[in-house]
């Protein structure tokens, strides 16, 4: 090593100096997205403290850099789940049995604002906005239609659903009882991160206590029910989108996953019986080798804190099994073909980290929603990568790049200093509370954007090879304004058929359950079988936690 | 009219809670000398009309991803007229379909920005037409 030291200072005040005084530098300074200054060249030099075994080891050991399973893609690729829904339940279990005829394999659940928000669409704050990010759910009714001729125990489902996430959990098992399915048989995940709520997305519905007892509730009644359920997805992604930066990305989003586990532990549940199920989601942004190195960096991190901090002694306790989504906040809206691109080398990126599913976005979602056309795009991005490139053969094949190596420890050791300023705040729910993570976050997303307005920062098609002349994409998807009524009109339906005296009886239980803080799935999970709808549950629990207030910083 | 004597309401209608363009956009503005209120998440038309009065702002900008535009803006638009604030210059971001522009315009939104526009040129837009 010292020799190539040697070797390495001589190359660089030799070659490579003169040579750049010669010809200057293409940038003043080159750096990541997340700020990491970047040397011209890596060598052996950059990683001659890394110690094999215990930091990278082999895929499917301790800490599981190079992956979660021995095999990795070489068995079975991972997982194209396409994030789909709009209007109706009918138009949506259309689009699914489209998807799942064009080759995807998983199913993935988009539904509108009311839902995650707990009202039904004939409330007046569902005004506009029923069917139009997602498919609507007033009731089970809806769910059959949804699944409708899709087998449960078939396909996996991921549901993005987080505040109300018990309700859509104990209709999905509803509906899967009126198929035939047992529930130990369901595969799939519900969102239920809803500490990233208060600080990217925004679909929050009560104050974090209450909120945190309910992702437990549904921790609980997985570990019990549904061996092979994700109880939770542990999301990066939206705090990415909301303009953080990739270490912010990793230090936020396991910081949110400490808080749920510790929160479980309060309840009295064993670590190794729910953290096997814990599950997360991450952003392919496009500085490509910081996410891949962050990819890796996250499991080793997880794996850490699962066996140092929490004692877990099962492996499957320390495996960061993730969602991949590419990035919705690098699409443009000017020469939407390009996104086509971009998707693809986000796509790689994940590839290439070792994600376990992903969904590739549409070109045209800058601009709205994605037709059928710019789906099947986006799915045959995934296909193209996975059976074209060859890059599913070799599993982890970055691994051992002085680059990468040396990236994910710098990526690793940023996230564990942010991680030890959150517990000195008292965790992330008080620095939730106290404005620390939006502030950061903000912060970024604020110099960010200064750096595109300054060009300092390159988007093609923004800031540079700009068009005077914007070809008009006429192509969009419209949301049927008559939807809105229909949706409630049959609503109204399922309203009028029902048991009444049944809905006003699982209405008191679900009261009293939440004021004896029982666990609620059981008492949900009762009511949605009668036709109980979101809303009315919802408005329950809004009576007895209360609203979120959020505040600005 | 210069930076320095303008108010401006940042207002987030409909349920989504995407506001990194909204609270990215007050910052610059902001910083651009004006003065800047931020409704935060899921505000009825009402209350956007309401805080639009008490603050007495010369310019809404209305930031929305949910689709919901062509439903909420013309409620917007109504009743910032029944109130006898049609005086204040009303744009829009987000994502909001190019086809939709035009229909948006005729209700009275002076400018829709797609995403990508450079802060300055929103700064600069705003300052020309209160000169106006």
């Amino acid at each position: 090593m010292d020799e190539l030291r040697d070797y390495y200072q001589e190359w660089l005040e030799e070659e490579l100096k003169p040579t750049v005084d010669n010809f200057g530098s293409r940038k003043k300074e080159f750096k990541t997205a997340s700020d990491i200054e970047l040397e011209a060249l890596y060598t052996p030099l950059d990683i001659d403290d890394l110690d094999y075994l215990s930091e990278l080891n082999f895929p499917g050991q301790y800490p599981y850099t190079r992956g979660v399973y021995a095999t990795m893609y070489r068995s079975r690729l991972w997982t194209m789940r396409q994030y789909a829904g709009f209007g109706t339940a009918k138009e949506t279990n259309q689009r699914y049995r489209y998807l799942l005829e064009q080759g995807q394999t998983g199913l993935s659940v988009a539904f509108d604002l009311p839902t995650q928000i707990g009202y039904d669409s004939d409330q007046p704050l569902a005004r506009g906005e029923v069917g139009r990010v997602g498919v609507a759910i007033d009731t089970l009714k809806d769910m059959e239609t949804l699944f409708d001729k899709i087998p449960l125990d078939k396909v996996s489902t991921s549901m993005t659903i987080n505040a109300p996430a018990a309700v859509l959990l104990a209709m999905y098992v509803a509906v899967a009882e009126k198929q035939g399915v047992d529930r130990s048989k369901l595969a799939g995940t519900v969102q239920n991160d809803i500490l990233k709520e208060y600080i990217a997305r925004g679909t929050y519905i009560f104050p974090p206590e209450p909120s945190l007892k309910l992702v437990t509730d549904i921790f609980e009644f997985c570990s019990q029910e549904l061996p092979r359920w994700n109880s939770i997805s542990i999301s990066g992604y939206h705090i990415r989108e909301a303009g953080s930066d990739a270490i912010q990305e990793l230090a936020f989003t396991l910081g949110n996953g400490i808080e749920y586990v510790e929160s479980a532990l309060e309840r009295g549940l064993n670590i190794d019986d729910f953290a096997p199920r814990l599950s997360f989601f991450f952003n392919a942004q496009m500085n490509f080798f910081e996410e891949i190195a962050k990819f890796r960096a996250a499991r080793r991190l997880w794996a850490e804190i699962m066996r140092e901090r929490f004692g877990a002694k099962k492996d499957k306790s320390c495996m960061l099994r993730f969602h991949t989504q590419t990035a919705g906040a690098a699409l443009t809206a000017q020469q939407p073909e390009n996104n086509i691109i971009r998707v693809a080398y986000q796509a790689l990126a994940a590839a290439l980290g070792g994600t376990q599913s992903l969904h590739t976005n549409s070109f045209d979602e800058a601009l709205g929603l994605p037709t059928e056309k710019s789906v099947k795009i986006a799915l045959r991005t995934q296909q193209i990568l996975a059976e074209e490139t060859g890059v599913a053969d070799v599993i982890d094949p970055l691994g051992g790049s002085y680059l990468i190596e040396s990236m994910t420890d710098t990526l690793v050791e940023e996230a564990r200093d942010y991680l030890e300023e959150i517990d000195k705040l008292g965790g992330m729910a008080e620095a939730i509370e106290a404005g620390f993570v939006q502030r950061e976050i903000q912060e970024t997303a604020y110099e960010m954007q200064k750096d595109i307005d300054n060009q300092e920062q390159i988007v093609v098609g923004v800031n540079k090879y700009q068009e005077e002349e914007e070809e008009e994409i006429e192509d969009i998807l419209k949301v049927d304004p008559e939807l809105e009524q229909s949706q409630k009109e049959s609503l109204q339906r399922v309203r009028v058929n029902r048991d009444a005296t049944k809905v006003e009886k699982h209405l008191t239980k679900l009261r009293e359950a939440a004021e004896k803080e029982e666990n609620l799935m059981y008492p949900i999970l009762a009511a949605v079988k009668d036709y109980v709808s979101i809303g009315e549950i919802c408005g329950v629990l809004r009576d007895i936690f209360g609203e979120y207030e959020a505040r600005h910083f | 009219m210069t930076g320095k004597n303008i108010k401006v309401l940042i207002a987030k209608p409909g349920l989504d809670g995407h506001d990194r363009g909204a609270k990215v956009i007050a910052r610059g503005l902001k910083e651009a000398g004006m003065e800047v209120v931020y409704t935060g998440l899921r505000q009825t038309p009402a209350q956007i009309v309401r805080a639009a009065l008490q603050e007495d702002v010369d310019v809404i900008g209305l930031s929305i991803l949910s689709g919901a535009h062509q439903e909420l803006f013309p409620v917007i638009m109504d009743e910032l007229e029944e109130a006898g604030l049609e005086d204040i210059l009303v744009l829009a971001g987000g994502t909001i379909p190019d086809s939709d522009h035009q229909e948006l315009k005729e209700i009275g939104i002076k400018e829709i920005f797609k995403p990508g526009t450079p802060i300055k040129e929103i700064v600069e837009f705003i300052e020309k037409e209160l000169a106006e």
